[in-house]
């Protein structure tokens, strides 16, 4: 298992450095999906299985599919952030970024505030009990959910239709 | 052999701070979104493991988790868009430039 | 196994929003546009409907007792308030929308069905006790504030600002999101009530409650992670800008309250002095970088990350004194700035490709072309200021004092010395109308519909009156 973990933890973290190395947005997308399948793995290591197979569906089979829509769509003509992002703002960036990692191993290699229990083998995973949870426990956040996509769904169609000025009078 | 909670949290760290850094160091808008995907997937990760190793009793972990993802798709949804619209309005409008200086 | 039964009355008034944006999107198709011209306004008359009728039952409801929706979700007292504050807002921006929009787009239907979307993801927000019901909460409102930034397409600053707005919109989630998985990991619990009854301390709440105020930080433009806010607010639809500036602010500081308190393991002085920092940091760069703003629209927006600033100043205090405070500067807030908004509006240019931004000298002269609305715009200018006897001076000093009560008076000399500050560029704006000639472009007739005259009228009164009535409406809000 532990071999398993660092091979996958391999994978992940060179499909993310890919993702921020590479020129071409292409390779970018393909390394984000690199990155979504190692984690989906990881997932069902850790007996989420519902969530391993949803993690591919939905990140490798919708997200990265539309990422490359997008980039294959307009091409190279990708719209940049800011005029002036200069070496510094990246320096910043580099020295932001490890600030915070700093700080979060820091953190993290520290005892857990209740004490790290040992892993049980939960039967959670099981859709079933996943369910309950979710129309259950969860109806709420989940009906709340249908507002997001809704929401989504309509600034999707909005933004992706041609625009139309309106005729003048 | 159990694989520790705390390799997890490290792994969740870095990737979040390597999804951190594309945010703050890239240019291209799609690649920033990229960084982003990247720093949701490390939440998680360290959702997942939380769950697992300290309160696998409920499922509330997991069930944060999906919301995530949820989220994570609307959003890689409308800010694709968003991207498609500025680069369609940043053509038009240079076409129409062209008008008016034949107008 | 039962199915859960949910008690929907809590939530009536956001489902009669949510009912009419369903409503408005269909509207289109219930009144064909090309077939009955009259018939335009169609979505604008439903939304604003639906809108008052959402405020008649918050109002009629009487006092919201506290119950909660499975504990996701509760109707009390300070949600309440929320409600009015959101649902003010909103109603004005939408007067300031209907002669606004048509200039730009023709998408009315799906306009004003992601504004109604904006609004009631607003109020789930205030209502929110849980964490994923918070979050989601927040992304919906977010994603409808996205798209209503770019709503105007023909415009590349719209667009622009609308990406800058998502992508840093999306990347402080991420941080929100990291807080709350440490919230979790430490309590094992997303209800706010079970995290504070856990009374975990150590590391992961800790950083779990810096990781949320960053996350909730970049939601309230709070320096340093203002930075999409001035480009947001300048390149959105000026009506949208104005009901978002207030919007958004009064439900994310309700949130940001809620996390505070749930989070009560965590020494008060640690957070409450990162967020002093930070109110004072705010306010300084939001009213330092307004003095220099050569546009009128991007002064107000500076002017409203100083705002954001004067609001922490109730949430440091940490008291209820101080939230009650922070809820009467909202609704001072909204008079005022959707006020100030709707002037700024009513002098820009609308053209075929672009609103032209009204410059800072815009207003110059103002008086002698519409004098009632230079009395208004200069109401609007001294009451952001800070100027008695007008609603902004009484919601600072209520604010201050409830500060200096928790021994917080040097933020207090800090916010004061601050509206001196802005006093400056608010002042400006005024003497410019009254005493400096009018710029060159104003020879054009400066149009008023009826709509946006309205929404001037009533900023203004609210604000004359939430200031002349101050203390009744204080000791309404603190009962």
């Amino acid at each position: 298992m532990p071999l398993l973990f660092a091979a996958l933890a391999l994978i992940a973290l060179v499909g993310a450095a890919g993702v921020l190395l590479s020129r071409n947005p292409v390779y970018s997308a393909l390394s984000l999906l690199l990155n979504f399948v190692a984690f989906a793995v990881m997932y069902v290591m850790l007996s989420a299985q519902f969530l391993g197979v949803v993690q591919i569906i939905v990140y490798a089979g919708a997200i990265v599919v539309l990422f490359l829509f997008v980039v294959m769509l307009i091409g190279g003509n990708l719209p940049a952030l800011g005029r002036g992002r200069r070496a510094y703002v990246r320096a910043a960036g580099v020295i932001l970024a490890a600030l915070f990692l700093l700080a979060l191993l820091f953190g993290l290699a520290r005892p857990l505030p209740n004490g790290l229990a040992a892993v049980g083998a939960p039967d959670g995973g099981s859709v079933q009990a996943l369910g309950l949870a979710l129309y259950v426990d969860h109806i709420v956040p989940f009906e709340l959910a249908s507002i997001l996509l809704l929401t989504a769904m309509l600034g999707g169609i909005v933004l992706a239709r041609r625009y139309q000025a309106p005729p003048k009078d | 052999m159990v694989i520790p909670l705390s390799w997890y949290l490290i792994l969740a760290a870095a990737l979040f701070s390597i999804g951190f850094f594309g945010v703050l160091a890239r240019r291209n808008a799609v690649a920033v979104l990229m960084g982003v995907e990247l720093m949701l997937n490390a939440v998680n990760i360290n959702l997942l493991a939380f769950w697992r190793a300290i309160h696998p009793a409920e499922l509330t972990g997991q069930i944060f988790a999906i919301f995530v993802l949820t989220v994570a798709a609307a959003e890689a949804a409308v800010g694709l868009a968003l991207i498609i619209s500025i680069y369609r309005s940043r053509r038009t409008i240079q076409v129409d430039a062209l008008d008016l200086m034949k107008g | 196994m039962s199915l859960p039964t949910l008690d929907f009355s809590l939530i009536l008034p956001e489902l009669v929003v949510l009912i009419t944006a369903l409503l408005v999107l269909i509207a289109d198709l219930l009144w064909p546009r090309a077939a009955s011209r009259g018939r335009e306004q169609a979505p604008a008359v439903l939304a604003l409907a639906g809108l008052i009728l959402a405020g008649l039952l918050t109002l009629l409801a009487g006092e919201w007792s506290g119950a909660t929706l499975q504990g996701m979700l509760v109707a009390d007292a300070l949600a309440r308030y929320l409600n009015l504050v959101v649902l003010l807002a909103a109603a004005l921006g939408l007067l300031l929308s209907w002669s606004y929009l048509p200039h730009f787009s023709t998408q009315r239907s799906e306009y004003y069905a992601l504004y109604l979307l904006a609004v009631a993801g607003m109020l789930f927000l205030g209502k929110s006790i849980e964490l994923i019901t918070l979050f989601v909460s927040l992304e919906i409102l977010s994603i409808a504030l996205y798209v209503l930034t770019g709503f105007h397409r023909g415009q590349l600053a719209g667009g622009e600002a609308a990406l800058k707005y998502f992508l840093l919109g999306a990347f402080s989630s991420g941080f929100l999101l990291y807080g709350a998985a440490l919230f979790y990991a430490a309590t094992g619990a997303t209800r706010l009530a079970d995290i504070a009854a856990q009374n975990a301390g150590g590391f992961y709440m800790l950083a779990g409650l810096a990781l949320f105020l960053v996350g909730l930080g970049f939601k309230l433009a709070v320096a340093p992670f203002h930075m999409w806010a001035p480009d947001a607010y300048q390149g959105a639809p000026t009506p949208v800008t104005a009901f978002m500036s207030v919007g958004t602010k009064a439900a994310a500081l309700v949130a940001l309250f809620r996390v505070v308190q749930a989070a009560g393991s965590v020494p008060v002085g640690v957070w409450a002095t990162a967020l002093a920092f930070l109110s004072l940091l705010t306010m300084t760069l939001g009213n330092l970088a307004a003095l220099r703003q050569s546009s009128l629209k991007r002064m107000l927006a500076y002017s409203s990350i100083a705002h954001a600033g004067y609001l922490l100043v109730g949430v440091v205090a940490g008291t209820a004194a101080g939230f009650d405070a922070v809820l009467f500067y909202l609704f001072a807030y909204a008079f005022m700035n959707i006020g100030a908004f709707a002037i700024a509006s009513l002098l820009e240019r609308p053209g075929f490709y672009a609103v032209q931004d009204a410059g800072i000298h815009a207003a110059d002269g103002l008086f002698g072309r519409r004098p009632w609305l230079a009395v208004a715009m200069a109401m609007f200018m001294l009451s952001l200021a800070g100027i008695p006897p007008l609603a902004g001076f009484f919601g600072k000093l209520y604010l201050f004092a409830a500060a200096v009560e928790s021994g917080w008076a040097w933020l207090a000399v800090a916010g004061v010395l601050n509206s001196v500050i802005s006093a400056y560029y608010y002042l400006r704006v005024v003497v410019g109308m009254f005493m400096a000639e009018p710029s060159a472009s104003a020879h054009l007739r400066l149009p008023l519909p009826a709509s946006a005259t309205l929404a001037v009228a009533l900023t203004a009164l609210g604000t004359l009156l939430f200031g002349l009535l101050a203390t009744p409406w204080f000791q309404g809000i603190s009962r």
